[in-house]
């Protein structure tokens, strides 16, 4: 078990940067995400610290120990590939056992270990069988087992969902993360899906262009993201132009909302982000952002309103269905906001605002 | 893995090294020795360029570039016209005796060329049995000899090339793409032209290339059956053959150009094939249909004229073979004497047919793993050298590099002329692209993820390759191998160079009988050299069940 330590690391490919000056403390113990669109570095992160690719600066450690150039074969990682990478000449047995026959580990020792990983992944039935009569989720499930019987320091585990389709993807989640809990394993997942990151993680880490945007618990990110990047990847958000002055909201048409987060930030021209369900639909005179239904989809548990604002820009709003009938199209509106859930941020959208204030203090 | 891209003098570092140091002694080297040959003028020492000069002056030497490359497009011409219809109807069609008509096919293109040319000139020469027989009633077919023969010959024995070549990417066309043509309004015969070939234009364009190159450096059959019309392959042999004239600057200037010649069209085919490459993957790959009632008899014909006459000259050898033979001529009734014949004088050219491949072909192997797996994981300069240095075989004929081994090794420290070694290492050098090829396209499928799976549970990086690697490959190399094998046996052009009495081979002992005119027991070598091939693939088939066999 360890904790790993990421300091100021450095990815080049050539002379292009593809991670520059990257640091991160990953707890012992904990399931860590490297989430991020395709080409944000998050791959090249995971495979850095597996010892694929090469440190171009800055140091990797294991607990006090220096992993840089360390041989791959020698770091003590269990991984488990997106493809899976199951040795299709290998029977499932000889796949789980591979990694502590290399160990020279006794005869005997290493029975008792693959029985009891090919048990704990309910895949015994399949021991003397060949990979390729077994399923997708069947294959993730030797992969796992086989990057957990070694015991390693770190499991790291790359998009190990993607390529299952999506009830079995749901199993197998609850499957690595039990797995994870009970072994309690130090773990790096990479995921390009936040729905997955989420449902996963003790902590998250956003990804763009190689730097890590926001690390937080799942909570964090999503109600408290760092900065407009962060806030528009993970769940549905709008943003509106606004104006903070003296710890109030104004938005373009009047609507004033009070935000005790706000205080101590000068006055300044900011973008609000709203999610979907921070609105609040308000039929009558009431104070709040004027605007029209445009359209409205009815989900069952939620209907969806897509509401267009004086300005010509359109909103997303989410609401539990009601049991009266819709708000239908054209019919005018006001839109309030629950203002203890909003975010603010300043007009480049790097800084989260309501983050740097009250937030930090509680 | 990127951290391998750097050079380091580990053990696969000096394989490199080790690899090129080869390559440098055994191929650069003598080539480099026959360039200096042709260009330094033998008795004074000083640079000339006669021998070039005296090529392209005389028209007795000249015309044979035209006449080889005249033979050389209407036989790939021909080849592509017959083997991508053919293997489209293999593709769509269900066509009764469809595996018969696979395997004969490829027995057709597996014989040494020659063999083929010699059995038309007993069919359709001058008294040719067939020829014989429509004089008879009163029809002359016209001669066989010169063009028309040789590109019969080198299109009969060549467009199985083409057959395979396409009905391996026919496979990688999805049938929605063709579904999607035909909902377009685009079917049948037009479906064909405009979206079919277009697809598989890439490799058509490969397989149009390889044709080219084996018949541009066909040396046998020109010599049996071109009589006045002399190609280039001929007047090199010739010349260098020629001890009268004696003059090794010559020949060695006619090699040089042949190579220049094979470089061109290599390169306009790589410039032409990588503006127009574009990779296809079927998920859904075509399926065989009934053929429509009016058209299923057409198909039919076809298919079997065309393998018909493709394997008709192996089968007359075959039958004459079993002939009785009176001094040089056949007479009637059946004998075994022929065999007797072969196999005692013969023996040991049976026996070198399968040492000299078997040691060739171990090495083969062995080299075409190494610098595969160089290649693709360990990408660097010195391993980029390593692949261009091993595909220039591709661009030299056969002929010429005998003559550059020949030359080059035929005085001490350097003596190995003569001997068994320099006909292995000649086979060798002609058949390493194509296995290193083969074992390249293995390796770059296997996923580097599996490698490094291995080398997370604590592998070292040399045994992940053997222990996973090697073995997850060794099903394709194995298939390569067999086929390597088929092709070393039946080769003619180098080893007719290299050959002493004691290193005969079965295809250099068919072609000295045919020369001197003993029939019967060139008829009964090449039957052993045809069985040996089918044995062959017939061993390749049990390996490769189910598979089908691709080049």
């Amino acid at each position: 078990m360890s904790k790993i330590s990421i300091k100021n690391a450095v990815k080049k490919y050539g002379d292009t940067t593809v991670i520059p000056q990257l640091n991160a403390e990953i707890k012992d113990g904990e399931l860590f995400t490297l989430l991020g669109p395709s080409g944000c570095g998050k791959t090249t992160l995971l495979r850095m610290i597996a010892g694929f690719n090469s440190i171009e600066g800055g140091d990797i450690l294991f607990n006090d120990t220096r992993i840089n150039d360390m041989d791959p074969s020698k770091r003590n990682i269990g991984m488990v590939f997106q493809n899976y990478a199951i040795f299709p000449n290998l029977s499932v047995r000889d796949n789980v056992a591979f990694g502590l026959k290399n160990r020279k580990v006794e005869k005997d020792t290493v029975k008792a270990e693959t029985d009891k990983y090919l048990n704990l992944m309910q895949i015994m039935q399949y021991a003397n069988r060949m990979p390729n009569q077994l399923s997708g989720g069947q294959q993730q499930r030797i992969a796992l087992a086989r990057a957990l019987v070694i015991s390693p320091d770190v499991l790291l585990m790359d998009e190990p969902l993607s390529n299952l389709d999506a009830k079995l993807r749901l199993e197998m989640r609850s499957v690595i993360r039990h797995t994870q809990k009970n072994v309690g394993i130090t773990t790096v997942y990479v995921t390009h899906d936040q729905e997955e990151a989420m449902a996963i993680s003790d902590t998250i880490a956003v990804m763009k262009d190689g730097v890590i945007q926001h690390i937080g618990t799942p909570r964090d990110i999503y109600q408290r993201p760092c900065n407009v990047f962060v806030a528009t990847f993970i769940g549905r958000t709008n943003i509106i132009e606004a104006k903070a002055a003296d710890g109030t909201i104004a938005f373009k048409d009047g609507y004033q909302v009070e935000l005790p987060g706000l205080k101590k930030a000068e006055n300044q021209e900011v973008l609000c982000s709203i999610r979907p369900e921070e609105f609040v639909i308000c039929k009558d005179h009431e104070m709040g952002i004027k605007g029209t239904v445009k359209e409205f989809t009815y989900l069952g548990l939620n209907t969806h309103y897509s509401i267009e604002l004086e300005d010509g820009d359109t909103v997303e709003i989410v609401e539990e269905s009601s049991i009266k009938e819709e708000l239908q199209p054209r019919q005018k509106v006001m839109l309030q906001v629950k203002k203890e859930k909003i975010n603010v941020f300043n007009k480049q959208g790097d800084t989260n605002l309501i983050r740097s204030g009250l937030y930090e203090e509680q | 893995m990127k951290n391998n891209n750097k050079f380091r003098m580990d053990v696969w570092g000096f394989i490199t090294l080790a690899t090129i140091a080869l390559y440098l002694l055994f191929m650069i080297y003598p080539m480099a020795y026959l360039i200096k040959q042709s260009v330094i003028d033998s008795e004074t020492g000083a640079i000339t360029m006669a021998n070039f000069a005296k090529f392209v002056s005389k028209s007795y030497y000249f015309d044979t570039l035209s006449n080889s490359f005249k033979v050389s497009i209407a036989a790939t011409l021909l080849s592509l016209a017959i083997g991508t219809p053919l293997a489209y109807l293999f593709s769509v069609f269900k066509i009764k005796g469809k595996s018969l008509l696979n395997i004969l096919i490829i027995v057709a293109s597996m014989s040494a060329p020659f063999i083929g040319a010699y059995s038309w000139i007993l069919l359709l020469g001058r008294s040719g049995v067939v020829t014989k027989f429509f004089k008879g009633i009163g029809i002359i077919i016209p001669p066989i000899y010169g063009f028309t023969g040789i590109v019969l010959v080198m299109t009969l024995q060549l467009f199985p090339l083409v057959f395979l070549y396409a009905k391996g990417a026919l496979k990688n066309i999805d049938n929605s793409l063709i579904e999607a043509s035909e909902n377009l309004g685009c079917s049948g015969i037009r479906c064909f032209f405009k979206v079919v070939v277009p697809l598989i234009t890439p490799t058509l364009l490969a397989a149009g290339l390889l044709v080219f190159m084996r018949s541009f450096a066909d040396f046998g059959t020109p010599m049996l059956i071109g009589e006045g019309y002399r190609t280039f392959p001929v007047v090199l042999y010739t010349e260098f053959i020629n001890e009268v004239s004696g003059n090794d600057g010559f020949a060695a200037a006619i090699a040089v150009i042949a190579i220049a010649v094979t470089t061109v069209v290599f390169l306009a085919q790589k410039y032409v094939s990588n503006k127009k490459s574009f990779s296809l993957n079927a998920l859904h790959p075509m399926e065989e249909k009934k053929a429509p009632k009016g058209i299923s008899w057409i198909i039919h014909l076809f298919s079997y004229l065309i393998v018909g006459i493709a394997v008709l000259p192996q089968c007359y050898v075959i039958y004459t073979s079993f002939k009785k033979t009176e001094g040089k001529v056949f007479t009637s009734g059946y004998s075994l004497k022929s065999y007797v014949t072969a196999f005692g004088k013969l023996g040991k050219s049976i026996q070198n047919t399968i040492i000299i491949p078997v040691l060739a072909l171990i090495v083969i192997v062995i080299l075409a793993v190494v610098i595969a797996y160089l290649v693709v994981r360990r990408r660097n300069t010195l391993t980029n050298a390593v692949d261009i240095l091993s595909m220039i075989p591709y661009i030299v004929p056969g002929t010429v590099l005998g003559i550059a081994l020949l030359n080059g090794f035929n005085k001490k420290p350097l003596l190995i002329s003569g001997t068994m070694l320099i006909m292995v290492i000649a086979l060798i050098i002609r058949r390493l692209p194509y296995t290193i090829r083969s074992s390249v396209a293995i390796l770059q499928q296997i996923p580097m993820s599996i490698e490094e799976a291995a080398i997370s549970l604590g592998a070292s990086k040399m045994k992940a390759f053997f222990r996973i690697t090697v073995p997850m490959m060794s099903a394709g190399i194995l298939s390569g191998a067999i086929l390597s094998w088929v092709t070393m046996i039946s080769e003619l052009s180098t080893a007719i160079i290299l050959y002493t009495g004691k290193t005969k081979t079965l295809t250099v002992a068919v072609y000295t009988e045919v020369v001197r005119g003993n029939y019967g027991t060139a008829a009964a070598l090449s039957t052993i050299l045809t069985a040996l091939t089918v044995i062959s693939l017939l061993v390749f088939n049990t390996f490769n069940k189910g598979k089908e066999l691709s080049l």
